[in-house]
C-alpha cells in the first residue's frame, strides 16, 4: 500500500536524484559553492548590504504598525468578551452577528494569503521596492494580530469589562478600562514576537522584488555570485538573532 | 490571566516604561521616514481607485474546466511536494536525533546541533533557490529545499525527545544481551514514536503552507503556477490560484485544528 501511494507521489513531486550528480549541474553549483569562500568583504559591497539590513529593520517595524493599524480594530469588533448584543435580546443582534461575519472572513482572507504573494501583487501597483513589502507585512500580520488579540481578550479575565458593559458604559470605554489594564502585557508581548517574525519575513519576500535584503541576494543569486550570497546570509543569520535578542529584551521588560 | 482582581494602588510615573515607549515610537516614526512612506498617502482617493481598479481585473476568477484540472494538478503536486519532503526528512532526523541527544558524545552532540541549527536558520525560500540551480527547476529542488529545512527542525525536535526519554527500558534490553541497535528499535523507538508522529504532521502543515509559496523560485506546485500566470498578466487566472492557495490553508488548518481536537479529547 506503500508503494501505491508513494509511487504517484515521487512522479508528481518529478523525484530524480540523478540531477543531483549530473556532471552539468554539479559543476554550476560546485563553481557556485567554491565562491562562498571567502565571503566578498570589500566596503562597496558592505555598504550596500549595511543599506539593505537598515531598510530590512525599519520595513518590519513599519509593516508591524500598520499592522497594528488593521489588528486593533478588527480584534475589538471580533471580541466577544465586549458583545452588547450578546447581553440580552436587543434589536440589533443580526446586525451584529453580520458584521462579526464580515470581519472574520476578511481577517482569514488578510492572513490566509501568505505574505509572499500579497507581496507579489502589491510590487505590481506600487513598483519595486520595500513599500510592497511593508503594505505586504502591514496585512498579513494584520490579521494574525486581530485573530490573536480578539483570543488574547477572551481568555483573560473578562468580569470587569462585563461589568462595565452591563451597567451601560459603551464598548471602547469597557475595554479600555474593563480589559486593557489586565491584557495589556500579553498584547504587547505577542506583537514584540510578531515583529520578529517579521523581520524574518522581509529578508524572504525581497525575492519578489519586495526590498531589502532579500532582493539583494536573490540578483547576487541570479549573478552566480557566490561571495556576496554567503556575505548576505552571513548578515541575514546575524540579523534573525540580533531581532530574537531584541524581541527578548523588550518582552522581559514587560513582565 | 489570573481571576482576581487586583488591589495594589494604580502604578505612579515610571520613567523606564516611558522611556522605552518613546524609543519605540521614535524608531518607528523614522522607520515610516527612511522608507520614505507616509500612511496617509496609502488613503487618498487615487490610491484607493488604483487599488480597487488593480483589484477589479481579479475578478471573475476563470473557472474553466481545463483551468481547474490544471490547477488540481497543482495542488497535487504541492502536497506531493510538502509530503515527500515532511517524510524524507523524517527518516534522515531519527538518525541525526542519535548524536543530537549526545549519545556519541559531546562533540558530537555540539556539531550535530549546529548543523541542525544551520540547516533550520536558512529559510526554506533561500535554500529552494539554491537547490534550482543545483538540481534545475521544478518540484524536485523544492523537494530538496523542504527536505533540508525540515531536517534541521525534526532532527533538533527528535533530538530533544530522545534526550528525555527514561532509557530504562533500552537498558533493559541492553543488559540482557540485545545489541545496541536492537535495543533502540524495540526498547526507545515505541516509546517516542507517537510523540515523533505528532511533530511530523506539525512540520508536513508547515511544509503545505511553504510548498505553496516555494514555486516563486521556480520550484515547483501552486506558486509556480501563480507566479506564471502573474508574468503574462492573465490576472483571472492568477486569482483562481490564489483562491486555491486559501482553500488549501484553510482547509489544512481545519483538518490540523480537528485532529488536535480529537488528541486532545484522547488524552482526557
Amino acid at each position: 500500500m506503500a508503494i501505491c501511494i508513494l509511487w504517484p507521489m515521487l512522479q508528481l513531486a518529478q523525484f530524480e536524484p540523478m540531477l543531483l550528480i549530473d556532471p552539468n549541474n554539479t559543476k554550476v553549483m560546485g563553481d557556485f559553492l567554491v565562491q562562498f569562500i571567502p565571503p566578498n568583504i570589500q566596503l562597496e559591497f558592505l555598504s550596500l548590504v549595511l543599506k539593505a539590513t537598515v531598510e530590512t529593520l525599519a520595513m518590519a517595524t513599519a509593516g508591524i504598525a500598520l499592522a497594528m493599524i488593521i489588528a486593533v480594530p478588527l480584534g475589538l469588533i471580533i471580541s466577544y468578551s465586549l458583545s452588547i448584543s450578546r447581553i440580552g435580546p436587543t434589536s440589533d443582534h443580526q446586525l451584529a452577528q453580520f458584521v462579526r461575519f464580515i470581519a472574520r472572513t476578511l481577517m482569514l482572507v488578510l492572513r490566509g494569503i501568505p505574505e509572499i504573494v500579497w507581496a507579489l501583487l502589491l510590487v505590481r501597483v506600487f513598483g519595486l521596492g520595500p513599500i510592497a513589502g511593508v503594505l505586504a507585512i502591514a496585512i498579513t500580520y494584520g490579521g494574525m494580530l486581530a485573530k490573536v488579540y480578539s483570543e488574547i481578550l477572551e481568555s483573560g479575565n473578562t468580569l470587569p469589562a462585563r461589568a462595565l458593559i452591563l451597567s451601560g458604559s459603551g464598548r471602547v470605554a469597557s475595554f479600555l478600562y474593563g480589559l486593557l489594564p489586565n491584557s495589556a502585557q500579553e498584547l504587547a508581548s505577542y506583537t514584540i514576537y510578531r515583529w520578529e517574525c517579521a523581520v524574518r519575513a522581509s529578508v524572504v519576500m525581497g525575492f519578489v522584488g519586495a526590498g531589502g535584503l532579500g532582493q539583494l541576494m536573490d540578483q547576487s543569486m541570479k549573478m552566480l555570485n557566490g561571495g556576496e550570497v554567503s556575505t548576505i546570509l552571513i548578515v541575514f543569520l546575524g540579523l534573525v538573532l540580533l531581532a530574537d535578542y531584541i524581541s527578548l529584551v523588550i518582552r522581559k521588560q514587560l513582565v | 490571566m489570573s481571576a482576581q482582581i487586583s488591589i495594589q494602588p494604580a502604578r505612579q510615573f515610571c520613567l523606564k516604561c516611558l522611556l522605552m515607549l518613546l524609543i519605540i515610537s521614535g524608531l518607528t516614526i523614522s522607520s515610516f521616514i527612511y522608507l520614505s512612506l507616509n500612511p496617509a498617502d496609502l488613503f487618498t482617493f487615487q490610491a484607493m481607485k488604483n487599488m480597487a481598479e488593480f483589484i477589479g481585473r481579479f475578478f471573475p476568477p476563470d473557472l474553466s474546466a481545463d483551468f481547474l484540472e490544471k490547477i488540481w494538478q497543482g495542488i497535487l503536486q504541492t502536497l506531493a511536494i510538502s509530503a515527500l519532503a515532511t517524510l524524507i526528512a523524517a527518516v534522515i532526523s531519527i538518525l541525526i536525533s542519535l548524536p543530537v541527544s549526545g549519545r556519541f558524545g559531546p562533540i558530537a552532540k555540539w556539531l550535530s546541533r549546529f548543523f541542525c541549527n544551520f540547516l533550520r536558520s536558512v529559510p526554506e525560500l533561500v535554500w529552494a533557490a539554491l537547490m534550482v540551480l543545483a538540481v534545475g527547476l521544478g518540484p524536485f529542488a523544492g523537494t530538496l529545499a523542504l527536505t533540508l529545512h525540515t531536517m534541521g527542525v525534526l532532527g533538533r525536535l527528535f533530538g530533544e525527545t530522545l534526550e528525555n526519554n527514561p532509557i530504562a527500558s533500552s537498558n533493559a534490553l541492553v543488559l540482557s544481551g540485545s545489541g545496541r541497535v536492537a535495543s533502540f528499535l524495540y526498547g526507545t523507538l515505541p516509546s517516542i514514536a507517537p510523540q515523533l508522529l505528532s511533530y511530523s504532521l506539525y512540520r508536513w502543515e508547515m511544509n503545505i503552507r511553504m510548498a505553496t509559496i516555494l514555486g516563486f523560485v521556480g520550484a515547483g506546485g501552486l506558486g509556480q503556477m501563480l507566479y506564471y500566470e502573474l508574468s503574462l498578466l492573465r490576472e483571472a487566472q492568477a486569482s483562481t490560484v490564489i483562491i486555491a492557495m486559501l482553500l488549501l490553508v484553510v482547509l489544512v488548518d481545519a483538518i490540523s485544528a480537528k485532529l488536535r481536537r480529537i488528541q486532545m479529547h484522547n488524552l482526557g
